[in-house]
């Protein structure tokens, strides 16, 4: 048992990590969120889920779902809200990260969170109205594509009964907007949102983005900065929100696997795993030997195609070409080898539910084996250079610090967390097979600057190499590459984690009774690290936030679901 | 007129045509060895001249709150980095313009383009432009004594601040290595470097907006506007560089009216610029470019290294 708290009654699911499931009541869940927080825990993940139309007890409201983890594994809590009056208890004063999931959950579903302290909206930018909710079942999404027409008496729902709720429902207002007649939220300006204002002498804002000079996401960044000095910096997100949520519920297992692998580009392998793995949770089946190797390798191979990009990007922010260069030059080696032998250069695709999609042949591996000799050469001359370099270390060291004691608070997770002392890596924790066969070694550091991500993603460079060369000694070639997984079961509720290469990536999925997928939630690392970006630019100069920002490279669309 | 004046203003022409043809070439020539140095096989030279066509082919977008000294600031950076390229003996001496501004002219000609691109960029309004234009005066104000006191020490030994007069003192006598010049020329790389945007102090390669010095002041310049402004850059680096071989490799210079001196000229400037380019280029590689508030340390280096030319000029008498 992860936890022990009286009325809470934990049941361990099937599947490839510890996760425990249980309801909640809304009174306990500050206290056990209190509870694992004071164990070393952390919020993984909170969502929505929209279950009036669900049949026995659990259909007669909302659904919140939180997710904890500490060292014994994932608490899964599930807690009934009322269909009229959805509120749960604000969970951000324990976990800071929660925040801006309750916000999310709020645009999105319409459930929220009491006593919270902020409540500006955060994924809806005028796409929608506010007071209307897209994950709701009864959402209209025709009558809500003219952002003009304010009316919700056009509104056909399924069921008599959804339809008395919704528009019954609690409607609050956010900062800078107001209720109209209609009941409907309507903003004061166009798209306000009060950003937070720092007053002084000589204090000034500069706004940047959404659209950048460079070819990067979309994201607003607010600076309040004297002179060249930042004083606090405020993110504004949500620019890529695309519906992927809202998608999911009306595919099959088949596609939703395909679009869990482009929720984020970057990080195809990990979600495709983490869906993979919550659905053969669900279906309590395990993929074949084969197969789980082949993901290890898929999951090495994106790490190593990431952290080889990153550290070229990180060489060009401090304008040294040539380390932009160099590293581009052997990621792109492996993405084309990527192509060669699997068939896509991000590997999108080569995991499905039940196994994988893609063999390795015997010729396969010795190119592997001699791309990662190569590798392992290049990439050791280039630490070298990177560590020698006076004027890199320079802009490195000391640069965009997170303390440990802070990273802890924000519940820092993944690769920018490892390198603030937080000791966190699924793959050893947690370790799914075929993890448990590997004895992966983890790279922490305790500085939190940028000269310790960039210490942090060599480490894991290398390890990932070792790594794989270990699984191509363990690869056979007899066995099966998948087993067929065409339905889930009904009524069943699964996670997948896989610690992917910017952090944990966590995707759920609730079935309906016939089995079909009626919520699926992703959840990046991103939505834990950006925040904490927030107070590692805090006295540091404007100049360097770039090269701060690509030192934890965040993902937008990740997060902007 | 006679013969002399008019051959004169014939080879000052030349030389005006020639630097505002050479200045994109130099630049090409620059990124292209940044791109060999960086395994990568480059644009090729000719790639300013494409990019300045294509954007006198495009329309202007300026914001509507522009007033007129943000249109005309383009044609006067222009203007003023022709002038500075065209009146720097490196073809040859004595060219009928060069009276027109002695050394401490040209530095206040590259000044007077600095205050017009920055009261532009600040014309608009946005954060970007200011930001820019702040940064812009912190690294020249510092930058500007520096490559003062290198023009005296230079001055001091040919007893001019007349150009022509300290490339002939320089160029035409007995070759011999003037220590107090050494200093001042280590200094006059960290000055061009600052000055003209380079890695350490500035990269003219850049896309990330909040770390632009240069570039954050001529983000709102587009189309016509923009192909003067990056034109002006290039002449500047040009005008920068010539200010260097005019100053501290002077030898192989024609003299006006002296036609049969002048394709060696032409040739022995080109050789120097070629190394000058590939010298710039490979700095540029090896060097990552500094926290913005280490460059009053770098452009203090030297002011310190041209203030030690002076003081051994004055001490040796060399």
């Amino acid at each position: 048992m992860p936890i022990t708290y009286h009325n809470l009654h934990l049941t361990r699911l099937d599947g490839a990590i510890p996760v425990w499931e249980g309801e909640i009541k809304p009174g306990d869940l500050p206290p056990v969120c209190q509870n694992v927080a004071d164990g070393g825990g952390r919020l993984l993940a909170l969502w929505g889920s929209d279950a009036r139309g669900d049949a026995g007890e659990r259909g007669n409201g909302f659904a919140l779902h939180v997710v904890l983890v500490n060292e014994a594994g994932l608490i899964c809590l599930s807690m009934a809200l009322d269909a009229v009056q959805p509120v749960y208890p604000d969970i951000s004063r324990i976990f800071p990260a929660a925040s801006r999931m309750q916000r999310a959950a709020y645009d999105l579903l319409g459930i929220y969170a009491h006593e919270g302290h902020d409540h500006r909206k955060w994924v809806r930018h005028g796409a929608w109205h506010g007071g209307s909710f897209p994950l709701r079942k009864d959402f209209d999404a025709a009558q809500n594509r003219d952002p003009l027409s304010n009316s919700l008496s056009k509104t056909t729902s399924h069921s008599t009964r959804l339809q008395e709720t919704a528009a019954k429902s609690l409607v609050i207002p956010q900062a800078g907007e107001r209720t109209n007649e209609k009941g409907n939220l309507e903003p004061l300006e166009p798209d306000a949102y009060p950003f937070v204002q720092v007053e002084g002498q000589g204090v000034h804002e500069i706004p940047v983005g959404p659209i950048h000079a460079g070819t990067i996401e979309p994201g607003h960044f607010r600076f309040s900065v004297v002179g060249e000095k930042v004083l606090r910096l405020e993110e504004r997100f949500g620019y890529t929100h695309k519906g992927i949520e809202k998608r999911f519920e009306s595919l099959t297992l088949q596609q939703g696997a395909k679009l869990a692998g482009r929720v984020s580009g970057d990080s195809t392998v990990a979600y495709a795993w983490a869906y993979a793995m919550a659905a053969e949770s669900i279906a309590a089946v395990t993929p074949p030997d084969q197969a789980l190797w082949l993901r290890a390798l898929f999951l090495e191979r994106e790490r190593i195609a990431n952290h080889l990009g990153d550290l070229g990007d990180l060489g060009n922010d401090v304008a040294l070409s040539f380390g932009f260069a160099q590293f581009w030059i052997l990621k792109e080696q492996v993405l084309r080898n990527n192509a060669a032998l699997f068939g896509h250069r991000y590997l999108m695709g080569k995991i499905v539910p039940g196994g994988v999609a893609a063999d390795l042949t015997e010729a396969g591996k010795q190119t592997l084996r001699e791309e990662c000799a190569m590798l392992e050469r290049e990439v050791r001359v280039l630490r070298g250079i990177y560590e020698e370099h006076a004027g890199m270390q320079d802009r490195f060291i000391a640069a965009g610090r997170v303390e440990p004691k802070l990273a802890a608070q924000l519940g820092l997770c993944g690769l920018a967390g490892r390198a603030s002392a937080q000791a966190w890596d699924a793959r050893v924790q947690f370790a799914c097979a075929p993890y448990d066969r590997l004895d992966v070694q983890m790279a922490t550091y305790r500085n939190g600057d940028v000269a310790a991500r960039v210490i942090v993603r060599f480490d894991e460079l290398f390890e990932s190499l070792r790594l794989q060369r270990e699984i191509l000694d363990h690869l056979a070639h007899d066995g099966e590459l998948a087993i067929p997984l065409e339905r889930l079961p009904g009524n069943g509720f699964g996670v997948g984690m896989v610690e992917g290469w910017r952090g944990e990536v966590l995707v759920a999925i609730h079935t309906d009774v016939q089995g079909n997928l009626t919520r699926v939630h992703p959840h990046d690392p991103s939505w834990q690290n950006w925040p904490a970006v927030e107070h590692a630019i805090m006295g540091n100069i404007v100049p360097d936030f770039p090269l701060i920002n690509k030192s934890f490279n965040l993902s937008y669309s990740g997060q902007d679901l | 007129m006679t013969m002399d004046q008019s051959l004169g203003i014939l080879f000052q022409l030349y030389q005006s045509l020639l630097v505002v043809l050479l200045a994109p070439l130099l630049t090409g020539w620059v990124n292209q060895c940044r791109a060999w140095l960086q395994n990568r096989s480059g644009p090729g030279l000719l790639q300013p001249f494409r990019t300045l066509r294509k954007l006198f082919h495009k329309d202007a977008v300026i914001a509507h709150n522009a007033s007129p000294l943000f249109r005309i600031t383009p044609y006067i950076l222009f203007g003023c980095m022709w002038l500075a390229a065209a009146i720097i003996p490196i073809v040859a001496v004595d060219l009928p313009f060069s009276p027109a501004a002695d050394v401490i002219a040209l530095v206040g000609v590259f000044a007077l383009a600095r205050v017009f691109i920055a009261l532009a960029a600040m014309d608009i309004g946005t954060a970007f432009g200011t930001l820019g234009a702040r940064r812009e005066m912190l690294v020249s104000f510092l930058a500007e004594p520096a490559l003062l006191m290198v023009l005296f020490t230079a001055s001091l030994i040919s007893q001019s601040t007349q150009l022509p007069r300290i490339v002939e003192a320089l160029a035409h006598h007995q070759f011999v290595l003037y220590p107090s010049l050494a200093f001042a020329g280590l200094a006059f790389v960290i000055v061009l470097l600052a000055e003209n945007a380079r890695i350490p102090v500035d990269n003219p390669g850049t896309h990330l907006e909040l770390t632009m010095i240069h570039e954050a002041m001529i983000l709102e310049y587009s189309a016509r506007h923009l192909a003067l402004v990056e034109w002006a850059s290039s002449l500047k680096l040009l005008a920068y560089i010539s200010l260097g071989i005019a100053l501290f490799f002077p030898h192989g210079i024609a003299e006006v009216g002296n036609w049969r001196a002048l394709p060696l000229a032409i040739a022995v400037l080109l050789v120097k610029l070629t190394l000058a380019g590939a010298g710039l280029a490979l700095l540029e590689t090896l060097l990552a470019k500094m926290r913005i508030f280490r460059a009053p340390e770098f452009l203090g280096t030297a002011f310190l290294l041209a203030v030690l030319g002076l003081l051994i000029h004055f001490l040796l008498g060399a």
